[in-house]
């Protein structure tokens, strides 16, 4: 019975090819743009995801010199019913050392919701530049496990960062840093420590992550270069970086963290909360902006049909007269509807793929995104199944009022009109 | 042998409200038996196109009751209405009404793909079983809109007679025909009733081809006023 229905929506629709074909182009225009829009958006989501995700801890454990929170007397049995009032705290006079950390890194290695753990040191020295000292802030990290882990070569435009390990004394420079105090690969520069020591390393690299607030002011050494130039034992650091499995159970686990470990923790969602606002901003605008166009190629395809079923008054009266129930003729009509949608949003789904793949080609240099070479394009299969459903559910909707209509065609009408 | 009735009506009334109420059919009690070849006449406007609507199931706007091959029509949905008309009504109308998008075979087969008793190369070597009753065989790859008036008649025949319908139905169907070609559809009527016993009720305006009829049913001012036998 389908194959019936099927062949008339055929003939009726080939005889109108002119018409149908635009109503198709409205739908392929329409899923053209929204594939387009959302692998673009997408791919710079992902673009912007990674410049901060990929090198980001998903939980990072710290210390923070802050006043204590449990103030003495509320240890106290004594006074434990009473309002204590305690005024002017100050913190104690600390490091900002996690302290016992072998053992904590020891229990992270076996927890296994980690992926795994950077330990990292970091530093505030200042770069002499002549008379004049640039502040700045020494990163003393575990160069394999941090590049693992974290890409960390992937920001590195100039040197090898291995060299960081295998040369003593050896520093990465951000590029705004390399920038004011004009160093080149291979030369020595001098930092002062906060202690007012002074320390020569040699510039084996330069990275650049593209947000000026890190480039001007940070630089790579490895660990043990780090704790060298603090004047601190070979078991100090201040922070461990930890890369989790599922990324999104990072907030609960860095408040278990904190409390088992007796540290700060930070997850990334609480850390970059305003990334994640633009991502889902951009992703709402592609959607707002594919449904508005599919909306307008729905319109397309309800005109289309009504003057099709306009034209085709007679045809409808005959095939009612000949035994075909209004149900047949609406099937008929939701199904040429239907062809539309799906051949138009097809052949939309193929010329997103194309315009998509050219735009992957366009070259896109900035300075801000040095691994970044052409637009970024997201090819996620996802797109391309919303984008074929929304377009089937459009013109099913487009296709609906008019077909009851003409279902709804009196033949005795048709006929007495002659 | 016992006369079996086709179709039957009972106290038919049929209304039109716009601009004005006015009754177009009043009281109609007819009974058609299988194999007759049955004519209505009457002036123009007098409800013979009106009366062929509701004995087709087209129009169910009426009082009174219509019985097709002995089963009422009353309470029937629009869906099993339209089953009725596939399976068992086959219908002629004045102005050539075909499927122009189609070839005059696929055009006769439809109403036939429809009923989906037989296969589709069944219901296509029917068709052209039809159209070779009719002489047109030859047409049957042709697009259907480039054949002549007399021609699309005897394709409309054709489709009608597609299913084997207990009756075919006919407003005026030689009236948009020349002389020579509306001899020729009638004189394929008579045939069909003669050779194949086929049931035909016919509206014209041709005395001539009425008096040709088994029965002619005379109307006036929505009216029976005479059934003449002729035969
Ligand atoms: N939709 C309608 N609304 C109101 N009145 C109508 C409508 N259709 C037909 N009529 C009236 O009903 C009456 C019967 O019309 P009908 O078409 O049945 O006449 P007819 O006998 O077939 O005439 P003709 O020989 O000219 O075809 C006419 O007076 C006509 O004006
Ligand atoms: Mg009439």
């Amino acid at each position: 019975m389908y194959k019936l229905i099927a062949s008339v929506s055929k003939s009726l629709l080939l005889a109108r090819w002119k018409q149908t074909l635009v109503a198709a182009i409205g739908v392929t225009f329409s899923i053209t743009m929204f594939i387009t829009l959302l692998s673009f958006m997408a791919g710079l989501n992902d673009l912007l995801d990674g410049l901060i995700i990929n090198h980001t801890a998903h939980v990072r454990l710290y210390k923070e010199i802050k006043p204590a929170q449990k103030q003495p007397i509320n240890q106290s049995q004594q006074y434990k019913q009473d309002y204590n009032f305690v005024s002017s705290i100050k913190p104690k006079r600390e490091r900002l050392e996690i302290q016992n950390n072998a053992a904590i890194l020891k229990a992270l290695q076996n927890d296994d919701r980690v992926l795994g753990i950077a330990p990292k040191l970091t530093a505030q020295i200042f770069y002499n530049v002549g008379a004049i000292d640039l502040t700045g802030v020494i990163n003393g990290i575990d160069i394999e496990e941090e590049n693992r882990l974290f890409f960390f070569n992937e920001n590195v435009t100039e040197g090898n960062y291995l060299d960081l390990k295998n040369i003593p004394n050896s520093i990465i420079l951000g590029k705004g840093v390399a920038q004011k105090m004009l160093a080149n690969m291979g030369d020595v520069i001098r930092v002062t420590t906060s202690k007012g020591e002074r320390v020569q390393l040699k510039v084996v690299g330069f990275f650049e992550l593209g947000l000026q607030d890190v480039d001007n002011v940070q630089s790579y050494a490895s660990i043990a270069t780090t704790q060298k130039l603090l004047g601190v034992s070979n078991n100090y650091i201040t922070d461990i970086q930890v890369k989790l499995k599922n990324i999104e159970i990072a907030p609960q686990l860095a408040k278990e963290y904190q409390q088992l470990f007796e540290v700060d923790a930070i997850d990334i969602q609480t850390a970059n909360s305003q990334f994640e606002t633009g991502s889902s901003i951009r992703t709402l605008i592609s959607y707002t902006v594919g449904i508005t166009l599919l909306i307008v190629a729905g319109f397309g395809i309800y005109n289309i049909l009504n003057m099709m079923i306009y034209e085709k008054m007679d045809a409808i009266a005959i095939l009612k007269a000949t035994g075909f129930s209004g149900s047949d003729v609406h099937h008929i009509f939701i199904t040429i509807a239907l062809s539309i949608g799906i051949f138009g949003g097809l052949l939309g789904l193929i010329f997103g793929l194309g315009l998509s793949s050219i735009i992957d080609q366009i070259p896109f240099n900035t300075a801000a995104l040095p691994t970044v070479k052409t637009y970024p394009i997201n090819y996620n299969p996802k797109f391309y199944f919303i984008g074929i459903v929304f377009s089937i559910i459009t013109t099913y909707l487009a296709g609906y009022l008019p077909s009851r209509k003409a279902s709804k065609i009196d033949p005795v009408i048709i006929i007495r009109g002659k | 042998m016992t006369k079996q009735i086709i179709l039957e009506t009972h106290n038919i009334s049929k209304y039109f409200h716009e601009p004005l109420t006015v009754q177009v059919l009043k009281d109609i009690n007819v009974s058609i038996n299988k194999g007759e070849f049955v004519s209505i006449v009457g002036k123009s406007g007098c409800g013979k196109s009106t009366l062929l609507y509701i004995l087709s199931t087209m129009d169910t706007d009426f009082e009174g009751e219509l019985f097709i091959d002995q089963m009422s029509m009353k309470g029937k949905s629009e869906a099993e209405l339209a089953r009725v008309r596939n399976e068992q009504i086959g219908f002629v109308f004045q102005f050539h009404y075909l499927l122009n998008e189609f070839s005059v075979l696929k055009n006769v087969m439809l109403p036939g793909l429809k009923l989906n008793k037989y296969t589709k190369e069944e219901v296509e070597h029917r068709a052209i079983e039809k159209l070779k009753i009719l002489g047109i065989e030859h047409l049957a790859l042709k697009s259907a809109n480039h054949i002549s008036g007399g021609e699309k008649q005897r394709v409309a025949i054709a489709r009608a007679l597609i299913n084997d319908p207990n009756i075919i139905m006919g407003d005026e169907p030689t009236g948009n025909l020349d002389k020579k070609n509306g001899e020729l559809v009638f004189h394929i009527f008579e045939e069909l009733t003669k050779e194949f016993n086929q049931t035909l009720l016919m509206v014209t305006h041709d005395e001539g081809f009425a008096k040709r009829t088994d029965r002619v049913i005379e109307m006036e001012d929505g009216k029976i006023i005479n059934i003449d036998q002729y035969t």
